[in-house]
C-alpha cells in the first residue's frame, strides 16, 4: 500500500491542484467519455485510489506532433493529471536520460511490469526492406514494436500515422509503412485517429482505462466510439448555414466573413466522424472550421488518401440543399464514398448508448485505395 | 581509446544517433547519423500543389508550421502570386511565436536537464532559492513558499521510487554545478514553462485552428477571415485582444524568467564558452518581410553568410551555391558519389548499405547516415538562432545588437565566446526577447488594419488551377527556429511533379561530405571533454544545444535532375 499523498489526490494537493479542480477534471473527462453524470463521483473515486501504473511512449516514423499535442493538452489539468496517473519511464522527446540508459529504462518495463504497462505508439512502422527505414539504438521499429507492444496491457495507437500508417503510408508508400496493430497483430490495440490526434481523448482513454478496468467501446477501427461516434458536419457551429443554404464562395468573401458554411471550398466534415468540433483545441480556443478553413477529415481512416484531394467538394448527393436532415447527407455519403468510416446507423445508436456495437459492414479490404486524380 | 554510442539521442525531434572516439578523456572524432527515413517528397508527386503545405506540415511536429509557409511561399512563388499585406503579418505572427514557443521548450524541457540535477533540488534551501530568485528577477512567483512546495513535490516523487521522465537521468554526473539553490529554482520554472507554453500557444490556436499543425494557410493567404463587426470572424476585436494578452504575456516570460535563468546557468558553466565551438560558418536566408517577399532588404532579420567567425564581414547569400553530398550517406548518385549536386538537379536513390540491424557500430568509414550533406560554396555551415543572430548583429540590426550587447555585458564576456554551446543557448534566448516584442508589435498592426477596414486575407487570382500556366516552378523559404529552410516545387498540368525540401538539421547533422569536412554536429563535439564514457552528458550538451530536429532532416530529392532559376537572386 502507498502511503496516501501517493495517491493520485495526494499529488493532486502537493501540486496545487484542489479538490475543485480535481472534479472539474472528472467531470470533463466524464463528458468526454459521454456517460451520465453520475459517472463523475465513480471516475474521481477510481482515480484518487489509482497507484501509477507504469506508461510508455514510443516514437517511429513520425512527427512527434501527438507528443506535441499532449505538452499542449486543450484543459488545464489534463497534461497534469496525465503525468501524475501514470508512471511516464520513456519518451524519448521528453526523457532525461539518453543512449544505454534509455534503452535500459525500455527493458526494465517490458521485463518487470509484464503485461500491466500501457503502450503509447506514435508514428507508423516501416516494413520494407527489413525495416530498415526507422531503427533506435541499432533496432529496427518492428522488432521493438514486437518486443514491447505485446507485452503491453493495452496499446494505444496515438495519431493518424499509428493508428494505419497515416501519411508515412499514402500512396506509393515508399517505405512500406503500416499502423501498429497491422505492425504488430496480436497486440491489444486501441486507434486515436487524428493528425494529431486530440490529448483530451487520449486523457479520456486513460481514465477510462483506471476507472472501470478496460478500454472504452470501440467501432470497428477499434476507435473508441465517444470521440469517433458523431460526424463532424452534425456538431458543426457553422451547420445552421449549411441547412439555410449559405455557403462561403471565395475565401475571404462576406460569408467567410461571417461564419458561413465551408462545403463550397471543399471541408470534408460531412464525411467525417470526431468530436472536434466540441472539444477544440489548445484550452478549446479553437478548431480548424472556426479557423475559417475546411476540415481534412484527419480522423478518416487513411485519409490522406481517401480525404484528399482536400480542396475538392464533396460529391454531390442526392438531396443535397437547404432542406436535408444531418442523417440524410451522412447516409447519402457514406453510400456513395468509398472507404467511409463510420456507418450513420451506427453513429446515430452510439448518442444514445455507449455500448460496443457489431460493426454493420466489415472494414474496407486492406489494401491500397486507388490514386487520386 | 573508446567509442561511445549515444542512440536515442533523446530530448531531440526525431532519431538522431551519435558515435564519438573518446581519447584522453576528449572526445578525438565523431559521426552523427539520422536513423529514420519517411520520402514524404515523393509521396507529394502527382497531388494538388495547393495542398502541399498540408502534407509538408508533417515533416514535423514539433517545427509544425514551418514547412506549411516555405510551401505556400514556393507554390505561390511558382505560380506569381502576391499576398495581401494582411496575410503577410499573419503569417510573420505565426512564424515569431512559434520561436518563443520552440525556444522556450527547448530551454527548459529539452536542453535544462543537461545542466540541472533535479535530484539537487532536494538539498536547497527554498529561503536561499527565493533570494536567488529576486536577486535576479522581478518575476512575481519567488517566495519561500513556492519553492519549498516545489521542492516537496520533487520529495514525493523521489520517495515514491516512480521517478517518471526522471529515471533515467544522469544524476550526481560531476559535471553538473549548479549550487541546489539554483536547481531548485530552474525545477520550478521547467514546470512554470510547461504552462506558459500551453497558454502562450493558443495564438496559433486563434490564428490556425489548433497546434500542432495549424489548418489555416492557402496558396494566396490565410483561410483567418477578418471583420471588425462579425462575432463569427476568425479574427475581430475579441480575438485581436486576446492575441495581444497572451503576446504580452509572453515578453513578460521571456524577460523575467527565461533569460534571467539562461543568464544564471551560464554564470555557473562559463567554460562552455569554450567548448563546441564548431565550424565557425554561419548561414541565414533571412525572413519576416516587411514589405513583398521579394524584398529581401525590407525582412526584419537579414540574408547573409559568416565565414571563418568573421563578425566584419557578412557575405551576400546566392542559393545557387547549395550542394548536396551523398558520398556518407545512403543514398546513391548516377554520376558517382564523390560529386556535389545542386538541389535542383537532385537525385532520389536511397539504398541502404549500412549494417544490418540490430546493429553495435555504424561503418564510419563508409555512409552512415539517412541525412544528405548540405554545402555552400562546398563549405560546411552552422544555421540557426546563433546563425540568425550573429548575421543580424555584425548587419547591424538595432534590436538584435542592443540584446547581445546587454547580454554580453552581464556575462562579461566578448563577442566571439557566441562561438561555443553556450553561444547557442544564448542566441535562442535573445532571438525570442526580441521576436516575442515583435509579435506584440504585428498584433497591434493587425488590429489597426482591422479597425481601418483593411480585410484582405486572400488573394483569390490563381486559385483555379485553369488560371495555371502548363508548367511552373518556384521556391520558398522560411528562417524556421533551428535555422534555413527552403523548398522547391514544380508543377506540371495542375500537378506536383518534383517537391525538395532542403531543411535546418541536414545543415546541422549532417554527416560528412566528399571531400571528408565533417557537418556542424561532429566538428562542435571535437575536444569536448568526457568524464565517465559511460555517461556522455557532455555530449549531449553540445549536441542539444542545436536543438536538433530529426524528423525535418531526412528527405529525398528528385531525380529527374530539373534546372530551376532562383527567383530571390535573378
Amino acid at each position: 500500500m502507498l502511503p496516501s499523498n501517493h495517491s493520485l489526490s495526494g499529488v493532486l494537493q502537493q501540486k496545487g491542484i484542489n479538490r475543485r479542480r480535481f472534479l472539474k477534471f472528472c467531470s470533463l473527462m466524464t463528458a468526454t467519455l459521454a456517460l451520465p453524470p453520475r459517472y463523475i463521483a465513480q471516475v474521481a473515486a477510481a482515480l484518487e485510489k489509482a497507484r501509477k501504473p507504469v506508461l510508455v511512449w514510443l516514437q517511429f516514423q513520425d512527427c512527434a506532433g501527438n507528443s506535441e499535442s499532449i505538452l499542449r493538452s486543450s484543459h488545464p489539468t489534463v497534461l497534469e493529471v496525465v503525468l501524475d496517473l501514470f508512471s511516464w519511464e520513456y519518451h524519448e522527446l521528453v526523457m532525461a536520460g539518453a543512449g544505454h540508459q534509455a534503452e535500459a529504462a525500455l527493458e526494465r518495463v517490458v521485463r518487470e511490469e509484464k503485461g500491466k504497462f500501457i503502450a503509447v505508439v506514435e508514428g507508423a512502422v516501416p516494413l520494407a526492406d527489413d525495416g530498415v527505414y526507422c531503427t533506435v539504438g541499432g533496432r529496427t521499429a518492428l522488432e521493438i514494436a514486437r518486443h514491447v507492444c505485446p507485452n503491453a496491457a493495452a496499446t494505444i495507437a496515438a495519431g493518424a500515422c499509428a493508428w494505419d500508417g497515416g501519411l508515412v503510408r499514402a500512396h506509393p508508400n515508399p517505405t512500406g509503412a503500416v499502423g501498429i496493430s497491422e505492425a504488430v497483430p496480436q497486440a491489444t490495440v486501441i486507434n486515436l485517429g487524428g493528425c494529431p490526434q486530440n490529448p483530451v481523448n487520449t486523457a479520456a482513454v486513460l481514465v477510462h482505462y483506471l476507472t472501470f478496468g478496460e478500454l472504452p467501446a470501440v467501432d470497428q477501427y477499434s476507435r473508441p466510439l465517444f470521440a469517433y461516434g458523431r460526424i463532424i458536419h452534425d456538431q458543426c457551429e457553422r451547420r445552421a448555414h449549411y441547412d439555410a443554404g449559405r455557403y462561403v464562395q471565395e475565401w475571404g468573401d462576406e460569408g467567410h466573413r461571417k461564419g458561413w458554411c465551408l462545403y463550397k471550398m471543399g471541408c470534408k466534415g460531412p464525411q467525417a466522424t470526431f468530436n472536434c468540433p466540441s472539444v477544440r483545441w489548445n484550452d478549446g480556443t479553437s478548431w480548424p472550421v472556426k479557423a475559417g478553413h475546411g476540415c481534412l477529415g484527419c480522423a478518416s481512416h487513411r485519409f490522406w488518401d481517401t480525404r484528399s484531394p482536400f480542396y475538392d467538394r464533396l460529391p454531390t448527393v442526392p438531396g443535397f440543399g437547404a432542406d436535408v436532415t444531418a442523417g440524410e447527407i451522412g447516409l447519402g455519403l457514406t453510400a456513395v464514398v468509398a472507404g467511409a468510416t463510420v456507418v450513420h446507423g451506427i453513429a446515430s445508436a452510439v448518442r444514445d448508448r455507449m455500448r460496443p456495437m457489431p460493426p454493420a459492414v466489415p472494414p474496407p479490404a486492406n489494401n491500397e485505395p486507388p490514386r487520386k486524380g | 581509446m573508446a567509442r561511445i554510442v549515444i542512440d536515442p539521442v533523446t530530448r531531440i525531434e526525431g532519431h538522431l544517433r551519435i558515435e564519438a572516439e573518446v581519447n584522453s578523456g576528449a572526445v578525438s572524432d565523431a559521426w552523427s547519423s539520422g536513423t529514420m527515413f519517411r520520402g514524404i517528397e515523393l509521396i507529394l508527386r502527382g497531388r494538388d500543389p495547393r495542398e502541399a503545405w498540408v502534407w509538408t506540415q508533417r515533416i514535423c511536429g514539433v517545427c509544425t508550421t514551418v514547412h506549411a509557409l516555405a510551401s505556400v511561399r514556393a507554390v505561390e512563388d511558382a505560380l506569381g502570386i502576391e499576398v495581401p499585406e494582411n496575410a503577410s503579418l499573419i503569417r510573420n505572427i505565426i512564424a515569431a511565436s512559434q520561436y518563443v514557443q520552440d525556444h522556450v521548450i527547448h530551454f527548459y524541457h529539452l536542453h535544462a536537464l543537461d545542466w540541472v540535477d533535479v535530484t539537487l533540488a532536494l538539498k536547497a534551501d527554498p529561503g536561499k532559492t527565493s533570494q536567488l530568485a529576486e536577486s535576479i528577477s522581478p518575476w512575481p512567483k519567488s517566495s519561500r513558499a513556492y519553492f519549498k512546495a516545489i521542492q516537496d513535490r520533487v520529495k514525493a516523487l523521489v520517495e515514491s521510487k516512480q521517478l517518471s521522465l526522471f529515471s533515467s537521468g544522469y544524476w550526481g554526473h560531476p559535471a553538473y554545478h549548479l549550487p541546489p539553490e539554483a536547481n531548485l529554482l530552474a525545477v520550478a520554472h521547467y514546470v512554470e514553462a510547461l504552462e506558459f507554453q500551453r497558454d502562450y500557444i493558443r495564438i496559433h490556436a486563434v490564428l490556425g485552428g489548433k497546434n500542432p499543425h495549424l489548418q489555416t494557410y492557402l496558396v494566396g493567404g490565410m483561410s483567418t477571415a477578418m471583420d471588425p463587426n462579425e462575432p463569427q470572424a476568425t479574427i475581430n476585436p475579441e480575438r485581436i485582444t486576446l492575441l495581444a494578452e497572451l503576446a504580452s504575456k509572453a515578453q513578460a516570460f521571456v524577460d523575467q524568467v527565461y533569460i534571467p535563468d539562461v543568464l544564471a546557468v551560464a554564470g555557473f558553466y562559463r567554460d562552455w564558452f569554450e567548448r563546441g565551438e564548431g565550424l565557425g560558418n554561419f548561414l541565414s536566408y533571412g525572413d519576416y518581410p516587411l514589405g513583398g517577399i521579394k524584398d529581401s532588404s525590407r525582412f526584419y532579420l537579414q540574408r547573409g553568410a559568416i565565414f571563418n567567425h568573421d563578425l566584419s564581414k557578412v557575405h551576400p547569400v546566392d542559393p545557387a551555391n547549395v550542394t548536396e553530398y551523398v558520398t556518407h550517406s545512403w543514398y546513391q548518385y548516377a554520376g558517382g558519389d564523390q560529386n556535389g549536386k545542386h538541389p535542383y538537379q537532385g537525385e532520389t536513390s536511397p539504398q541502404y548499405t549500412g549494417p544490418k540491424p540490430p546493429f553495435e557500430h555504424l561503418e564510419i568509414d563508409q555512409k552512415y547516415s539517412w541525412l544528405k550533406a548540405p554545402r555552400y560554396q562546398d563549405q560546411a555551415m552552422e544555421v540557426g538562432p546563433l546563425s540568425r543572430m550573429l548575421i543580424a548583429y555584425a548587419s547591424g540590426h538595432p534590436e538584435v545588437k542592443a540584446a547581445v550587447d546587454g547580454i554580453l555585458a552581464k556575462l562579461n564576456a566578448p563577442a566571439t565566446a557566441l562561438f561555443s554551446t553556450l553561444g547557442r543557448i544564448a542566441a535562442r534566448a535573445i532571438e525570442a526577447h526580441v521576436m516575442a516584442g515583435q509579435v506584440s508589435k504585428w498584433v497591434a498592426e493587425l488590429g489597426d488594419k482591422l479597425g481601418h477596414g483593411d480585410l484582405r486575407v486572400h488573394n483569390g487570382e490563381k486559385w483555379d488551377p485553369d488560371t495555371w500556366p502548363k508548367e511552373a516552378q518556384g521556391f520558398g523559404f522560411h528562417e524556421a527556429p533551428r535555422g534555413s529552410l527552403g523548398h522547391w516545387v514544380h508543377i506540371e498540368d495542375k500537378k506536383i511533379t518534383n517537391y525538395q525540401c532542403v531543411v535546418p538539421t541536414t545543415w546541422n547533422a549532417g554527416p560528412r561530405d566528399a571531400k571528408g569536412q565533417r557537418g556542424a554536429y561532429e566538428a562542435s563535439l571535437l575536444k569536448t571533454p568526457i568524464a565517465d564514457p559511460e555517461r556522455p552528458l557532455e555530449i549531449l550538451r553540445t549536441i542539444h544545444s542545436f536543438d536538433p530536429c530529426l524528423a525535418c532532416a531526412v528527405h529525398v530529392v528528385d531525380g529527374q535532375g530539373r534546372r530551376y532559376t532562383v527567383p530571390w537572386v535573378s
